[in-house]
């Protein structure tokens, strides 16, 4: 039997594709990026070689403002952290007991998910139109004119306006996580609690969340690291204007390299991407992990 | 004694008052959350059938009074949404498939192989999954546009494929650890080869992992935008994310069509989810949790 799992061109033969484009498509161009990021490009003519310039550049050019764009990235993540999965947590939790009405709930609440984000962009960018939008028309319904605003555009407003819907769409997939992990809590775990006189949010604070926190690790991964991706409805519903307020570090990326063909500076901000999505992953792995010890 | 165990009872039995408040409160809450996930899309079926007279004052929450299901033609018509439902069609089908086959040989490769540096290899697949696609684009642009194959199925496919490489094999091995190895050495002794064994005992037993894959790989593809708009131009190859994007950018005036198009995209994935609901949530967790 061994034998046979040894046999090493069967082994090389069933990692064949994979590798081919783990490598090709992930770790040759992370090489690649990284090699451009030292230049300077623009596609066209010879690259010229600037050391960390562009990286210099990033952290202290006031018109391109990349640090704005990472401290938007950072308030995206802390509004993530701090509201979205604390919410999605209490919906979890109010949904486990078992409540008459559960499954439906819970399927409702998972529906913007499966949604593109194109049509949830769409759909938020008539929602927050500043003549013919809901959010106008039912402030000026109930009195509130002075209230009405253009949300996208006004640059007080724009930040959280374009955050909201991200933080609409993905609350319900967060909460599914929870659910399932609060519902794989053994049943007598909860009982036996329940006989020694403890109340529900005793059950829930001492006994449940403990139990899940492997899964709110898991939640806050992908929260975190999904802040420092967000590109999609942000693209969508301001493009990061108006004048930056809400550029994202995916966005200037898209506009460095597409729009302005700065090949080598947008490599730059691909660089510094990865290792902040490692090394958030990394910190936030370790922090549980003493936690649990 | 006694005392204590009576205080400590007390603590948890409530007043059937109390109860029922806090029973309201909690579904008051439930209420209105799933009134502000239904509500948009409510209101995106409503002005579908609307025209502008009536989404922009005349009657904005409420049902249309006369339906324009002319909305629906010009959005289907005139568009082109077909051709973008096909091709997202293609795109997405074509990644699972070759995501599900690669994948699955990685799996068996790292889960019932024996090699040195398997363990290597496993945690650079764990590496991977936080691999954002940011890291690639521009090299794979690069290539692809030197090749002169932008505007093409496998611009989009070849990547979405690698991308999806890393959760769908590691979802994989957490199936197939479940199956019992006295089935590999049985079909062995019965003659089997290595192929033989990933073909007829391993792939039979592996069918309700496929289909956890193909979900989560089909939600991750079918509504991925980064790539696809700056891979592909061409009308002919836009998937549906793209199209609706572009679409909506020509007709900003014109809001009954760009809702009917909007609805026209949402609904085959609402469908999906009204059967599928179940094996839908479970997809979602082993994602996100085998990673």
């Amino acid at each position: 039997m061994n034998r046979i799992y040894r046999n090493k061109p069967a082994i090389f033969l069933f990692l064949l594709p994979a590798a081919i484009l783990f490598i090709g498509i992930i770790i040759v161009p992370i090489i690649m990026s990284t090699y451009y990021s030292l230049h300077d490009w623009n596609g066209f003519s010879d690259m010229k070689f600037v050391g960390l310039d562009n990286y210099i550049e990033l952290f202290t050019s006031t018109t391109i403002n990349f640090p704005k764009a990472l401290l938007n990235a950072v308030f995206f993540m802390l509004a993530s952290v701090f509201i979205q999965l604390p919410f999605s947590l209490l919906l979890a939790l109010l949904l486990a007991k078992g409540r008459k009405g559960s499954r439906l709930f819970l399927s409702v609440y998972f529906i913007p998910v499966l949604l593109s984000t194109v049509v949830i962009g769409q759909l938020w960018l008539k929602i927050y139109n500043p003549d013919y939008g809901i959010l106008n028309v039912a402030l000026n319904s109930i009195g509130l004119e002075s209230w009405t605003k253009v949300w996208l555009g006004d640059r007080g407003t724009a930040l959280i306006a374009a955050f909201i819907p991200t933080l609409w769409q993905y609350t319900g997939y967060h909460m599914l996580l929870m659910y399932a992990g609060i519902r794989s809590v053994p049943q007598e775990l909860r009982e036996a609690a329940l006989i020694d006189g403890a109340s529900e949010s005793q059950i829930n604070r001492r006994i449940i969340i403990p139990m899940i926190k492997p899964i709110i690790k898991v939640c806050v991964i992908i929260s975190v690291t999904g802040a420092l991706k967000v590109f999609d409805l942000i693209y969508i519903l301001t493009n990061g204007g108006p004048a930056h307020a809400t550029e994202v570090p995916s966005t200037l990326l898209v506009s460095m390299m597409f729009l302005r063909n700065r090949y080598g500076f947008g490599s730059a901000i691909a660089v510094i991407l990865i290792f902040l999505c490692f090394l958030v992953a990394y910190i936030i792995r370790k922090s549980f992990k003493t936690e649990v010890d | 004694m006694k005392l204590q165990l009576f205080n400590k009872k007390s603590n948890h039995i409530r007043s059937p008052k109390k109860f029922f408040t806090k029973e309201i409160l909690v579904y008051t809450l439930l209420i209105i959350w799933l009134l502000v996930n239904l509500f948009p899309l409510y209101w995106m079926f409503t002005f579908s059938f609307k025209d502008n007279a009536a989404i922009f004052g005349e009657n904005v929450i409420g049902l249309p009074q006369t339906w324009h299901f002319e909305n629906y033609e010009s959005a289907l018509g005139v568009n082109n949404l077909p051709r973008f439902f096909l091709n997202s069609f293609i795109v997405t089908g074509l990644t699972i498939v070759l995501t599900v086959i690669i994948a699955m040989m990685a799996a068996f490769a790292l889960c019932r192989m024996i090699w040195k540096g398997r363990k290597v290899v496993n945690s650079m697949v764990v590496l991977g999954m936080t691999i954002p696609i940011h890291a690639s684009i521009l090299p794979i642009f690069l290539v692809l546009s030197k090749l002169d194959m932008l505007n093409s199925y496998q611009s989009l496919i070849v990547p979405y494929t690698a991308f999806a490489l890393s959760v769908a094999t590691l979802i994989f091995i957490g199936f197939m650890q479940d199956i019992p190895k006295e089935l590999d050495e049985a079909a062995c002794i019965d003659g089997c080869s290595v192929w033989g064994i990933f073909r007829h005992v391993i792939f039979p037993m592996m069918r309700p992992s496929i289909a956890t894959v193909g979900i989560f790989t089909f939600i991750q593809t079918w509504n991925e935008l980064m790539f696809a708009i700056i891979f592909i131009n061409k009308a002919d190859f836009f998937t549906l994310t793209v199209g609706i994007q572009t679409l909506s950018g020509s007709y900003t005036r014109e809001w009954g069509p760009i809702g009917a198009a909007l609805v026209v995209a949402t609904f085959p994935t609402i469908i999906a989810y009204a059967f599928l609901s179940k094996k839908i949530h479970e997809s979602v967790n082993a994602g996100a949790i085998k990673g």
